[in-house]
């Protein structure tokens, strides 16, 4: 490869000419041409009784049949065995934080969104995977990996079929659980805790 | 046995925020047209094409391998394409590999690419779902949470994340290809400048960047006959998992730990850190640097940033070098990322790659990481032909 890139492949060194016609033309530089595709979303049988049961303020997983593990939100599916899950589960609406990021840009359609703003990998009690969440109720700089947080709903007569229900996550001023039992890390200290109680 | 397999030519473009001159169907024929040059082939001699990009949906140019079949001179050819999100170029590349190893065909152009200037990709990653709540920003919304992870585990100064990205930006300036060029940069700027997805600072990520990159892959009879040296494939391995599920270990992925696995088996590689000359790892994040030296078994778990303090992984003066040409924090056309990482392994055993050269290279390795850090590519090339 040459060392240069501003030395073009030899098949492409030749010369482009314009027919004179064009000569005086100014050159298009480029075209914005914005399109857009608006679609109607028919959810599966899991997303569906996972976004109904939303607009009745209630948070639904569903639970494999191999181990118990509850999946929130339900996707029919628990990926580690390509198992079916369909078992529902009613969660809490409370939980704590695992991983999460401090934004501090702008992102597309969420104009509403004061910067910064904290998205969270939210875990419910008793779901063993997260989900997104945005943390509110606190400055952005307090908010902790293993900090207990509850949900904050929209009014009742703004309710949809929708995750966007719940405004944001606060702390509920509970001691926070160890970091080595939060986020992804709780399932490793769940499955550890039950051998334990068995041993 | 697999047919023995190498890389007889490189082709890249000069990586820059906007290549306006030309069209998609320009950029890769440039970069095709570098690679065969450099192979000493023509288009004649290659049997297939293998293409690889991120989402179509970037661009918005849904199966742009069909589009670009004439520029990449595919047509009556078998062409493929390969979907792996932004590890995709590894993947691209292990795939066109696979089919001269299977002995199907002689010589394989394969190529990835990106036109970043003519989409939005932090868009095009926070798309709604109905499912979820609207509130991720890009894929450094994504990894934050997981940088954030590896800090609280390994107890990692604070300041090492910005020591990758100084040190990339100064790889950068030796490579003409690279994106960044900033000879001014200094150390506090990087620290200093502001923080877009914390801990994530606007200096700690990657550029936008347009670009392609192709390679010209052969089988034993097509590289012992080149005049040039070629870079002689020893391993090659993709896995891949499920990107959220009960225990995962989003910092230290398993399929990220069985690739490596693969890779430095297939090359009968024992001592990763003594045996490898330089690496090439897909950092789009700084703090990815440490993280992946981890997971790849080039130290412990917990010393991957005593590695980058300690200067191991400087181009000057390191036992390790890595990324020596910049990386992806010096130049990011997502599609061609993963090959660039690659196609700089084989440059760097070929004795090729010029200013960023590691004196006498012999093994090099090459990786790439896409979705979230679920899909897996790597590989091994030597400078000298495999035993096995």
């Amino acid at each position: 490869m040459s060392a240069d890139p501003s030395i073009p492949p030899a098949a492409l060194s030749g010369e482009v000419r314009l027919p004179e016609k064009l000569a005086e033309v100014e050159p298009v530089r480029s075209v914005r041409t914005p399109i857009r595709l608006e679609y109607d979303f028919i959810p599966g049988s899991a997303s569906s009784g996972y976004l109904n049961a939303f607009a009745d303020r209630k948070i639904l997983g569903q639970r494999s049949p191999v181990d118990g593990a509850v999946f929130v939100p339900p996707r029919g599916v628990d990926p580690r065995h390509g198992a079916a899950t369909p078992d529902y589960v009613e969660l809490p609406d409370t939980g704590h934080v695992g991983g999460f990021c401090v934004t501090r840009l702008p992102i597309p359609g969420r104009d509403d969104l004061e910067i910064p703003y904290v998205s969270a990998w939210i875990h419910l009690d008793g779901a063993d995977i997260g989900f997104l969440g945005l943390v509110g109720g606190i400055d952005t700089s307090e908010v902790r990996m293993g900090m207990r947080v509850r949900a904050v709903w929209k009014p009742d007569d703004q309710l949809g079929r929708t995750a966007e229900n719940i405004l944001h996550w606060e702390p509920t001023g509970e001691p926070d659980i160890p970091v080595t039992a939060a986020g992804t890390n709780a399932w490793h200290a769940k499955q550890a805790a039950e051998s334990g109680e068995q041993d | 046995m697999a047919e023995r397999t190498a890389v007889l030519g490189v082709g890249q473009t000069k990586y820059q925020t906007t290549r306006g001159d030309v069209s998609l169907p320009g950029l890769v024929r440039e970069a095709a047209y570098r690679a065969l040059e450099d192979a000493e082939v023509g288009w004649d001699d290659i049997d297939a094409v293998v293409v690889g990009k991120a989402p179509d949906f970037f661009e918005g140019v849904m199966q742009p391998e069909l589009f670009l079949a004439e520029a990449l001179g595919a047509v009556g050819k078998p062409l493929l394409r390969v979907h792996t999100a932004g590890s995709v170029g590894g993947s691209t590349a292990v795939v066109a590999a696979s089919l001269v190893q299977a002995g199907i065909h002689r010589r394989v152009l394969t190529l990835g690419f990106e036109k970043q200037s003519e989409s939005n990709a932090t868009w095009a990653l926070s798309l709604p779902q109905p499912f979820s709540v609207s509130i991720n920003a890009g894929a450094g919304g994504y990894f934050s949470p997981i940088i954030r992870q590896y800090m609280a585990r390994s107890n990692a100064p604070e300041l090492i994340g910005c020591m990758v990205a100084f040190k990339d930006r100064q790889h950068a300036l030796r490579n003409p290809y690279a994106h960044l060029q900033q000879q001014d940069l200094t150390f506090d700027q990087v620290v200093e400048s502001p923080m877009l997805w914390e801990p994530i600072r606007f200096s700690e990520t990657c550029p936008s960047s347009d670009g392609a990159c192709a390679l010209v892959l052969g089988d034993e009879a097509a590289g012992d006959a080149s005049t040039k040296p070629v870079a002689w494939i020893h391993g090659a391995a993709l896995r891949s998992e499920a990107n959220n599920f009960p225990g995962r270990d989003e910092v230290n992925p398993q399929a990220s730990r069985d690739c490596a696995d693969d890779v430095f088996a297939q090359a009968g590689i024992t001592d990763r850190r003594a045996e490898i000359d330089e690496v090439e790892i897909y950092v789009p994040f700084s703090w990815y640097e440490p993280m992946w030296l981890e997971s790849l078994g080039f130290c412990e778990i917990g010393d991957g940033w005593k590695l980058v303090e300690e200067g191991a992984t400087h181009l000057d003066g390191g036992d390790l070098p890595v990324n020596c040409s910049g990386g992806v924090l010096s130049s990011n056309p997502i599609g061609a990322s993963g090959m660039i990482r690659f196609a700089e392994a084989a440059l760097q055993v070929r004795g090729m790659a010029g200013d960023h050269q590691v004196d006498g290279a012999r093994k090099a390795f090459g990786h790439a990481y896409g979705g979230g850090a679920q899909y897996y590519a790597m590989w091994i090339v030597g400078a000298d032909k495999p035993t096995s």
